[in-house]
């Protein structure tokens, strides 16, 4: 399981790369092993305004319908439409495709994110503990 | 794969010769605009009698029911559907009426309604009951449409939020959606139950209800129940069951004792009424007092003897469905209760727990149990052990079962345990039956450490092999 450095990681396995106050989002690899075959992602809409937390589209794969959460408040900015037609990206590269970018109105939100080796760390505990 | 009928046309093998027509026959452009004519005739297959009942007889014949053995899909509570439940839907009195009748012509029809609702009451806890909704889903909708009537009767406008577990069936915020709530997710703790602090951080003066399912999709029963009513309670929401699993605790305990304002029922899981395909479904919804002028219209009245349709009911969300609901699927349930009276109820209640617990028990050394320990009527396996071993996963598994002549249970479902396979046998099956269940699975285990392959590649025995799910989803091809 591929961890990339440089980026920041929310617990709920999403990766955020930060050029200025734009945040670009996507899932790890962690998530994308764990979805198994991604078959249809719902993307966010253009200009919506999205809370830190709040949900920012829908990935379904041949074993679930999982929510994906915005790990910063801001606005869409970008969504990346490759996705509607071919799901399949996510699995193959995921910190390649993005799934949108958010500009940011409180940068303050990447202080509650992770860096890589906590989140390698959560990897590691979700993938051990649990019952 | 069998032809479809389509395929099987042969023009003029028809097995029906109509009598010459004694009308006068004027052309169709007579009475139809020709832009709405069609020009060519459709294509509808012609075959004669014999080989049409062919035809789907060979099609019955790949298909696999309660009728043709086990089918433990968890959460579903498919049990047998008793026969004679099929002869009560069918005596004329009930098949042969008209839902535009005058009332006082179907009176024995609004009396077993009547008599329906105030044992759904009875075994439920609630007041008052609509029979209306056409599914479990539906009824959920059904109770988030009450829970939002009452709220905005109250002037209560700031709940827009419900609270809905992790482990929790799809069609909880699949409904609250459609009805215009935002969905909050709940934790649940390392015991699979609701995390009481979870719940107290997201309870707040913007949350409509909670809705829950207990015993939840673990089999687990939700323990802290009087606590997370009181919480619920307490923040001003309402509290809403899932009836889903209802087999576990009736006769034995009642969601309107537990606190719960609203619950639907699903009288095709554990009512016995047919499932799926072989249904239609019902989902009877029923209410605490406080919430009954709410419930969509018409309910059934009775004054002296005689038994009406209520439409006034001004604070009613209105009509759910057209007419009163899927009758013959409610006469089904009717009989079904009556058969079983209050002990039956308890007693089926009773054996369902016991035979989910017997095969958790007899499973835990081949396969890993999670929440290992006394359960309700389902529980949850996972194939952590084979994945381990031979990186067989469940999917590879459930395929085996097939090999092995049974349905798969419900598997990748509840999504908060990896690899989820669950079981609900139901009270239906006897110990000889859960015997050869369990055999085969411990079979399969076996398999899994010896000959792999067999496993991964199943199914071997039926008509269709391993299908290709991520192309079907990715690429579907819905039409011929």
């Amino acid at each position: 399981m591929k961890i990339q450095e440089g980026l920041y990681y929310s617990v709920e396995h999403e990766w955020l790369r930060v050029e200025d106050d734009k945040a670009y989002v996507g899932i790890t690899d962690f998530a994308q092993q764990h979805l198994g075959d991604i078959v249809f992602v719902e993307l966010p809409e253009l200009d919506e305004a999205v809370e830190a937390g709040g949900q920012i589209g829908v990935i379904e794969s041949v074993k679930a319908v999982s929510s994906m959460f915005s790990p910063v408040s801001g606005t869409i900015i970008e969504v990346n439409e490759e996705l509607e037609n071919a799901p399949e990206l996510l699995n193959e590269d995921p910190y390649g495709q993005h799934i949108a970018v958010i500009k940011m109105n409180n940068t303050a939100d990447l202080d509650g994110l992770l860096n890589e080796t906590q989140y390698s760390e959560l990897c590691e505990k979700e993938e051990q503990g649990g019952e | 794969m069998p032809k479809l009928l389509i395929e099987k046309n042969v023009p003029g093998s028809n097995a029906f010769a109509l009598p010459p027509c004694d009308l006068n026959m004027s052309p169709l452009e007579d009475s139809i605009p020709s832009q709405f004519l069609r020009q060519d005739a459709p294509r509808i297959p012609e075959l004669s009698e014999v080989e049409a009942v062919r035809h789907y007889t060979e099609l019955s014949h790949r298909a696999y029911g309660v009728d043709d053995g086990l089918y433990p899909l968890g959460s579903c509570t498919m049990k047998y559907n008793p026969k004679i439940n099929e002869w009560a839907a069918r005596l004329p009195g009930f098949a042969h009426v008209h839902p535009y009748q005058p009332a006082r012509t179907v009176q024995g029809c609004l009396q077993l309604m009547s008599e329906t609702e105030k044992m759904l009451c009875e075994i439920a806890g609630m007041d008052r009951f609509t029979l209306q909704p056409a599914a479990g889903a539906h009824g959920e909708m059904t109770g988030a449409m009450i829970i939002k009537a009452y709220h905005t009767h109250h002037q209560d406008h700031k709940r827009t939020k419900m609270l809905i577990p992790d482990s929790a069936h799809g069609t909880n915020p699949a409904t609250t959606n459609v009805v215009g709530y935002k969905v909050v997710e709940l934790k649940s703790n390392a015991d699979g139950l609701i995390d009481l602090d979870d719940l107290r951080a997201k309870m707040d003066d913007e949350v409509a209800g909670l809705m829950l399912t207990n015993p939840n999709t673990l089999g687990l029963f939700e323990k802290d129940i009087d606590e997370i009513a009181k919480i619920v309670h307490g923040g001003g929401g309402l509290l809403y069951y899932d009836g889903a699993n209802l087999n576990a605790i009736m006769g034995v305990a009642r969601p309107g004792d537990m606190g719960f304002d609203i619950v639907h029922v699903n009288l095709h899981k554990t009512f016995s009424t047919p499932h799926g395909g072989g249904g239609p479904g019902s989902g009877p919804v029923g209410v605490k007092a406080f919430l009954a002028d709410y419930l969509p219209m018409p309910l059934i009245k009775k004054e002296g003897e005689e038994y009406s349709l209520d439409y006034d009911r001004p604070l009613s969300i209105g009509r759910v469905r057209s007419f009163y609901g899927n009758f013959g699927v409610i006469v089904k349930a009717y009989a079904y209760i009556l058969a079983l009276g209050s002990e039956g109820i308890r007693d089926a209640c009773e054996q369902a727990v016991l035979n989910a617990n017997y095969l958790r028990i007899k499973l835990r050394d081949d396969y890993h149990i999670p929440f290992d320990r006394l359960c309700k009527h389902e529980f949850v396996a996972t194939s952590r052990k084979q994945m381990e071993e031979s990186h067989i996963s469940t999917l590879d598994i459930a395929k085996r079962l097939m090999d092995y002549g049974y349905h798969p249970p419900t598997v990748y479902f509840p999504l908060i345990v990896k690899e989820a396979l669950m079981v609900e046998p139901t009270e239906t099956e006897s110990r000889e039956r859960l015997d050869d269940f369990i055999a085969a699975m411990q079979n399969i285990a076996q398999e899994s450490r010896k000959t792999p392959d067999i496993v991964l590649s199943a199914p071997h025995s039926t008509v269709i092999k391993r299908i290709d799910e991520v192309q079907a989803a990715r690429n579907p091809i819905v039409r011929w």
